[in-house]
């Protein structure tokens, strides 16, 4: 069997010998996880950048002359696209979860390491390809990130002539990469964990990253399909989702397509989305916080549950994206049920992560505030999910600012905590060193506070009814003068919290070189990451010998105990009370 | 500790904040209070949940925070206590979605007495169009259009010669008359959006989309465009009257039928009759 080679006989493990080998074209799914992690946060400055450039014409507009109309649509767009799918899915898939999963269930690497290289670069070129789509003539397409044909493919939008062209290839391309990588995920998943180690002994990481991979295998192809059809659309004249079009007095020759039909597939592929990047986040900080609070994670069995009921219900929500969009409205019955269903097992999760703290001894470190400050940002952006969820409620609310505060808490703010909390709680093991503890503090403190004073505001707006994706309120009536004021202070709060991301670059990187040399078990946590004989752990991860697992990965505080935490390695004796699994 | 008064304070702060807002929701002036108050309903459930949760959290971490000689509680699992939170939230859940989908039903439900009203959408400007005398609108389709028939009527359906269009970006509508507004789009999708009515909808090429309302109140209001349409998208506004009936009833009488229009451009009508049946009608009867 395929996992034999991986799992155990590593005499034949090749380990590379030039450094090209080693830090390149690496087949060592840590190499290759930190190689997407960067690559993503880099793409995801130049998004975080154009975030800042949308605030500063939102909230100072006729300042900045750089900033016409065409530019405005086009930062809204590529933010909108880097940060969900080039930043976040490649981040807590590509990055957490090639790092985590072998470590996590004891395997020597993913199994297929050459296509996990593979995957990387595809996903490194489909980058490449967007990046581009800045240098070509008429720039980066403007349709806003849901790229809603008709209007992407023609002339009163930005980047219609090549803009277009090159970010349908670049998704295309990445969901090329993500198969490559989500296929690893899931199969070293379900072939390549060490002995003892059963899928009810999984960490929740592992959970997370699991379901979003198989739901990103099920869901991608949606959207493969979709940039597919619009690309023939733009190029070859078909009318997939092109209806009888008088554009600016001309007839684009254009016949018989339907432009919901892309609005189905796009969001068939986009709810899922939400998951594909909440799940990995909410596995995470269920690690997070067990660990750091000393206490197992409460109701295991059902957390579990919880992300695969989300997991699979995540399908049958995608039309409350669609409630005001002309398709049937009797749809809307179904999905406004559909859709607050799914907000059970989620409330689930939310208590379950509450009850865990509950009596636990918290250790208030960096990762575990960011984790905390996760549980405030997801309440505030799930409940306000309920508003949208809503069908007749979201009508009001439906493309207005309360849409860009709701999704911004719940899918932008909320996992990118996570994942600082994770990289903070990793950092040790992946470099061997410790983070500045002051810097981090500081970073947390003006993050957490910053991100609430940006998009608290935006949900009243929305009240209020200002319009999304506006390049300019110019004078409207219903607008009174303090929704500009509003607009002001959040840009500024905006520009504070951009300002402060560069405490954290400049903790990691002083770090890297000048950090203490950190214990490879700082936090005593008991998943098998932290047991590897090496730290940061070498190429195969385990030495001479795979680590036999005996129990699940949260006895913390287990009565009896000498310490308070048992690995998941280590034997049971009679002393401590042990829970069967 | 600190973390745990901030929590705190963030959770006031934001009570604070809803109270002392200036920016609430534009004063109604349609007949959709039914979305405002399942918008109202959710809000309070919602801010039990966000109040309780967040005070919970806020508790916790002020009692359970790492002190020397202090211990975690061992306990994997309380499955009857899940069991019953679970319950409440379905409950919660129940309690606004039920508002939620009776509104809805309303929404979805066009009165048979409502008149019809036509907007149609081009980058970037609004038309609009009533169905004249005889009450029903003329079959129009993207094919007929020409620069003598922007609305692409089409010249061979005798219902359409008494169609009354209004080319301007102002719409006038009678107070307290339940309208079936119609949407129709010439190039992209755009959305027919007018905050005080509540009510907004898609328009969509290709189709034709509807939404019903009754004006409550008389003003004159912005139609803005909620749907992302190229650059033009925030310029993208309109206006709608909503007046007394005898005062609707004179601007009406004020505006060109399809009828008058053709008699108009007699010099050119060739052109539109040569393309007349050319391509399949869309249309609303």
């Amino acid at each position: 069997m395929a996992t034999v080679t991986i799992a155990d006989d590593h005499t034949h493990f090749y380990h590379p010998k030039t450094w090209i080998g080693k830090y390149v074209w690496s087949q060592d799914h840590k190499v290759i996880a930190i190689q997407y992690s960067l690559t993503a946060i880099a793409i995801g400055l130049v998004a975080l950048v154009l975030s800042v450039l949308m605030r500063l014409q939102l909230g100072f507009p006729d300042t900045f002359h750089f900033i016409q109309p065409e530019n405005y649509l086009q930062y809204v767009t590529m933010h909108g696209m880097i940060m969900v799918v080039y930043l976040l899915t490649a981040l807590l898939l590509g990055g957490f979860g090639n790092y985590l999963i072998p470590l996590m269930v004891g395997a020597r690497d993913m199994v297929f390491p050459y296509v996990n290289m593979l995957s990387y670069w595809v996903y490194l070129l489909a980058v490449l390809v967007l990046v581009a789509s800045f240098f070509v003539p008429g720039g980066p397409t403007g349709a806003g990130w849901t790229l809603y044909p008709p209007q992407t493919v023609l002339e009163g939008t930005p980047g219609h002539e090549y803009g277009i062209i090159l970010m349908l290839v670049s998704l295309a391309l990445f969901i090329v990469g993500f198969t490559m990588g989500g296929l690893n995920y899931v199969v070293t998943v379900l072939q390549a964990r060490t002995k003892g180690m059963t899928l009810m002994r999984m960490p929740c990481s592992v959970w997370g990253i699991f379901v979003a991979a198989i739901m990103a295998l099920l869901a991608f192809p949606a959207l493969f399909v979709a940039c597919i059809m619009m690309l023939l659309d733009r190029i070859a004249g078909t009318s997939f989702f092109m209806p009888m079009i008088m554009s600016m007095g001309k007839d684009l020759g254009y016949e018989g397509g339907s432009p919901i039909l892309f609005q189905h597939l796009f969001w068939f592929f986009g709810h899922p989305e939400v998951y594909i990047v909440a799940l990995p986040a909410f596995g995470i900080v269920s690690d997070l916080i067990s660990v750091h609070a000393r206490k197992n994670i409460f109701g295991y069995r059902m957390m579990v549950w919880a992300i695969v009921v989300i997991g699979a219900l995540s399908f049958f929500v995608w039309a409350h994206h669609m409630y005001v969009s002309g398709m049937n409205p009797y749809f809307g019955f179904f999905f406004a049920t559909s859709t607050l269903i799914i907000a059970i097992p989620t409330a689930i999760k939310v208590y379950n992560w509450l009850l865990t703290l509950w009596r636990g001894n918290i250790h208030l470190r960096v990762p575990m505030l960011f984790a905390i400050a996760f549980l405030f940002t997801f309440i505030h952006g799930g409940l306000t999910g309920l508003f949208l969820g809503n069908v007749s409620v979201d009508v009001p609310l439906s493309d207005t600012f309360f849409v860009v505060g709701h999704f911004h808490m719940v899918m932008g703010v909320s996992p990118i905590i996570v994942i600082f909390g994770a990289i903070y709680h990793w950092y040790p093991k992946i470099t061997g060193r410790m983070y500045n503890e002051a810097l981090g503090q500081l970073h947390f403190w003006i993050t957490f506070i910053g991100v609430y004073a940006i998009y608290l505001p935006m949900h009243y707006l929305g009240f209020l009814g200002v319009p999304r994706r506006y390049y300019a309120l110019g004078e409207t009536a219903f607008i009174p003068e303090s929704a500009h004021l509003a607009n002001q202070a959040i840009t500024i709060a905006a520009l504070i919290v951009f300002a402060a991301q560069a405490i954290f670059f400049y903790n990691m990187f002083w770090s890297l070189f000048r950090g203490p040399k950190a214990d490879p078990n700082p936090w005593g946590a008991a998943s098998l990451e932290w047991q590897t004989p090496d730290t940061p752990p070498k190429h195969g991860n385990w030495g001479d010998e795979l680590p036999r697992v005996y129990r699940w990965a949260y006895d913390y505080s287990v009565p009896g105990a000498a310490r308070d935490f048992i690995p998941q390695n280590e034997p049971h004796d009679e002393s401590a009370r042990y829970h069967r699994t | 500790m600190r973390v745990a008064i901030v929590i705190a304070l963030l959770v006031l702060g934001s009570i604070l904040f809803h109270i002392f807002s200036p920016w609430w929701m534009t004063p109604i002036a349609s007949n959709w209070g039914s979305i405002d108050n399942a918008l109202i309903i959710t809000l309070y459930i919602c801010a039990v949940a966000f109040v309780g949760l967040n005070l919970f959290l806020a508790m916790t971490l002020l009692k359970y925070r790492a002190r020397p000689g202090h211990k975690a509680h061992y306990e994997p699992e309380n499955v009857k206590l899940e069991k019953q939170l679970t319950l409440w939230t379905g409950l919660g859940i129940a309690g606004m979605l039920a508002p939620g989908l009776i509104a809805w039903n309303e929404y979805v439900t066009v009165p048979d007495d409502a008149a019809v009203i036509e907007a149609t959408g081009q980058q970037w400007q609004w038309g609009f169009r009533f169905p004249g005398p005889d009450g029903v609108l003329g079959t129009a389709a993207v094919a007929h259009m020409s620069p003598d028939n922007s609305f692409g009527i089409n010249p061979r359906d005798p219902y359409g010669r008494d169609d009354i269009l209004v080319e301007t970006n102002e719409l006038h509508m009678p107070l307290g008359k339940p309208v079936k507004m119609v949407l129709r789009s010439k190039d992209v999708l755009h959305d027919f959006y007018v905050p005080q009515f509540r009510a907004k909808m898609d328009l969509v090429p290709g189709i034709v989309t509807y939404f019903w309302m009754t004006p409550t109140r008389t003003g004159t209001f912005e139609i803005l465009c909620a749907e992302l349409c190229g650059v033009g998208h925030h310029q993208m506004r309109g206006t709608v009257v909503v007046e007394s009936q005898a005062a609707f009833d004179a601007w009406l009488a004020e505006q060109m039928t399809f009828g008058q229009m053709l008699a108009q451009n007699e010099a050119t009508p060739t052109t539109q009759l040569a393309q007349a049946d050319v391509k399949p009608m869309i249309g609303e009867r």
